[in-house]
């Protein structure tokens, strides 16, 4: 009995003895901010910010190689909670959400088949060129869906997805996802956008769907702000020049303009 | 050393006999009509067209040319007037920007194509790709950086419904060897191989007869889907595999496809352009033919010239049933590689009712390249693409064995077909890096 009690006790402090060296030979430095940090993020874990989760990102925050603005799920609220805690000074930027720039609904732009295959918009886009008339447009896969953890993005009745405004936070996986580049992230505050993304000749865009930039050149002409370029037989409201007037959304004759 | 087969592999309902035994016919067109002739046919960039709106062209006149290293010539199949550039729908690809030519008289006298110091410079002036169906630009296959040993003679004609090949192979047998002993002969090849699948005697047979006349070897090979395979054919004919992600060219082989053969006789000799093919009309029409049709023309023409459909029409497959794709419109034009035109009913195709795996295991059996189709689509669905490298998706030939076999109607290939090339596109950006 006595001895048993010996041969634990001292192998015991013994075995306690080389933690307690280790703990303090091989001992690593922790910023108690990283830990402070990680706890004011969503802990979404997302890799919106480009960082593999959140706690990668409070690390870059710390060392000072993201912006205080980095996470876009968090928005303003965190930014200025980060940067309180850093000490940094913050001004606050808007909101962005994510926008789909294609209005190729079911009625406005016709199927060319029954699709009968894989349902993600990567394998419906290899059947000859998708399957909407218009090769640019939306195929209504719903990859973005999948791709979307905030439950944010939706396939609507005319089969193009549909953003919530309210739970969007513009962390980018939905543009990563869509094979057709057709999602961007843009400002909530300006509301007018080109929802067309074709690059074919008006006639032909005209001639696949209804709803389709025809280059027309009309809301070019008359922005008051210049803040339209057509390019490539496609127009672009450049969103750090709009006022939001509207003028375009009145001119378009395809409709090809729509106010989010 | 000849195996005659290879591993995996479908037996499906050939479905060959109603238009093997049809002679080829000349389809005849009339003055005014328009033909639609895409500007890319082939394997990699697109052609630059040449002509514009109200040009007269002649029959053989080259009307696009190359737009790459990749890439090939297109000729005008009749006298005519360009009406005009516009999109018009592929067989493969969505809208392509295509040449509209009204014909305006039918003289069937072609201007010869240019006469190259090189072989191949003649067979890439010529506009050929592989008429097999994978549309490949033939002069790259014929210019090898290293030795080859093997030349085969591709007349497996695996794809169920198709004869286009094997009437080829009967009518023109002559002209096809020829084709083959001059690509043997300007590359320097030892062995030339033509390889036939046995559920075509006769063609066999008209191959025989000419076996004392010229220098081949005759192999005669057992009757499985995809036996036509390159990677297959290969195997089955002189037991080789093509490593991963390598071609026929680094075992010393190259493969070619009959009709590829006769086109390039046929411009070596004769200066003929490549502006029309055999094309197989069956399935649900009156009178299933293998018609010679001048590229461009609507699959509409192909079928009304056939007697027109029967029954209430669900399909139309451009190529084979295997590996073709169905048709979205019927004004889409015949292409280079066009090899049939395939009409279906309701009651010729599945009923479609997808289910889960029951991990049953077949589609493994019939994967002729070895894979293991059933644990691959998990990874497809979840979208697991770098777990798909360790799987070797990219070894996937795209030839369907997987989901013919599948009995709970499981897309298999579909997903494959996406996650090649998702996989390929994560290879090329590590390779960057």
């Amino acid at each position: 009995m006595l001895e048993s009690v010996i041969v634990l006790g001292v192998a015991g402090s013994i075995a306690g003895a080389g933690l307690l060296i280790a703990s303090k030979k091989f001992s690593m430095e922790k910023d108690p901010k990283v830990e402070k940090i990680v706890e004011i993020l969503p802990s979404a874990n997302c890799g919106g910010c480009g960082y593999p989760g959140c706690a990668a990102l409070a690390e870059a925050l710390v060392k000072g190689e993201a912006l205080i603005t980095a996470c876009p799920v968090g928005g303003n609220v965190v930014a200025e909670k980060i940067a309180n805690l850093l000490g940094i000074e913050f001004s606050s930027s808007v909101k962005k959400i994510a926008k789909v720039r294609c209005n190729g609904t079911k009625t406005n732009c016709e199927e060319k088949y029954i699709y009968d295959g894989p349902g993600d918009c990567n394998s419906i886009t290899l059947l000859a060129g998708g399957i909407k008339k218009c090769t640019y447009g939306c195929v209504g896969g719903g990859s973005c869906v999948t791709a979307c953890k905030f439950d944010a993005i939706h396939i609507g009745e005319g089969g193009i997805p549909i953003v919530d405004e309210e739970k969007c936070t513009a962390c980018g996986m939905c543009v990563k996802a869509c094979p057709r580049k057709l999602i961007e992230i843009l400002p909530v505050d300006k509301h007018f956008v080109v929802t067309c993304r074709s690059m074919d000749k008006g006639a032909d865009a005209k001639n696949f769907c209804k709803v389709a930039c025809i280059a027309c050149r009309l809301c070019e002409k008359n922005c008051p702000s210049d803040a339209i370029t057509v390019e490539n037989n496609l127009a672009y409201i450049h969103a750090d020049k709009c006022t939001n007037c509207g003028k375009c959304e009145e001119v378009c004759p395809t409709k090809a303009i729509n106010r989010f | 050393m000849q195996r005659y087969s290879f591993v995996g592999g479908i037996h499906p309902d050939y479905s060959k006999e109603k238009t093997s035994s049809k002679k080829i016919e000349i389809l005849s067109y009339e003055v005014g009509e328009v033909l639609t002739i895409p500007i890319s046919q082939h394997l990699g960039a697109p052609s630059k067209e040449l002509v514009k709106k109200k040009d007269i062209v002649n029959v053989g006149q080259k009307i696009a040319s190359a737009g790459g290293a990749v890439s090939s010539n297109l000729h005008s199949p009749f006298n005519g007037e360009i009406e005009g550039i516009s999109l018009a729908p592929h067989p493969i690809m969505g809208n392509i920007p295509s040449i509209k030519l009204r014909i305006t008289d039918l003289n069937n006298e072609y201007k010869k194509i240019e006469t190259k110091e090189k072989f191949q410079d003649t067979v890439a002036e010529a506009g050929i790709v592989g008429l097999g169906g994978a549309t490949f630009p033939t002069h790259i296959k014929l210019s090898p950086p290293k030795k080859v040993e093997y030349l085969i003679i591709n007349g497996a004609e695996c794809e169920p419904f198709l004869t286009c090949d094997h009437r080829l192979m009967v009518e023109y047998t002559e002209e096809i060897i020829l084709g083959a002993i001059l690509i043997k002969e300007k590359l320097n090849i030892n062995n030339l191989i033509v390889g036939i699948e046995d559920n075509k005697p006769d063609a066999i047979k008209s191959f025989e007869a000419l076996k004392g006349k010229y220098l081949f070897e005759l192999q005669i090979l057992h009757t499985k889907y995809p036996q036509g395979g390159e990677k297959q054919l290969i195997y089955s004919t002189i037991g080789r595999t093509v490593p991963e992600g390598k071609l026929p060219l680094d075992v010393g082989v190259i493969v070619h496809n009959v009709g590829t053969c006769k086109a390039i006789y046929e411009a070596f000799t004769f200066g003929k352009p490549l502006y029309e093919r055999v094309v197989t009309v069956t399935g649900a029409v009156k009178e299933p033919k293998n018609i010679l049709v001048k590229i461009g023309t609507p699959i509409s023409k192909l079928i009304d010239y056939c007697g027109g459909t029967v029954g209430d029409v669900k399909k139309i497959i451009i190529g084979g049933p295997m590996m073709g794709f169905a048709a979205t419109s019927l004004d889409t034009p015949v292409t280079k590689g066009t090899s049939g035109v395939i009409v279906l009913r309701d009651e010729d195709l599945y009923d479609g009712k997808k289910s889960n795996c029951i991990r049953c295991g077949r589609c493994i059996e019939a994967c002729p390249m070895g894979l293991v189709p059933a644990i691959m689509e998990q990874f497809s669905i979840q979208e697991m693409y770098e777990k798909l490298i360790d799987w070797h998706v990219v070894n996937c030939i795209e030839c369907g064995c997987c989901s013919y076999v599948c009995p709970s109607r499981r897309p298999l290939v579909g997903y494959f077909k996406t996650a090649k090339r998702q996989v390929i596109n994560i290879l090329r950006q590590r390779a960057q890096k």
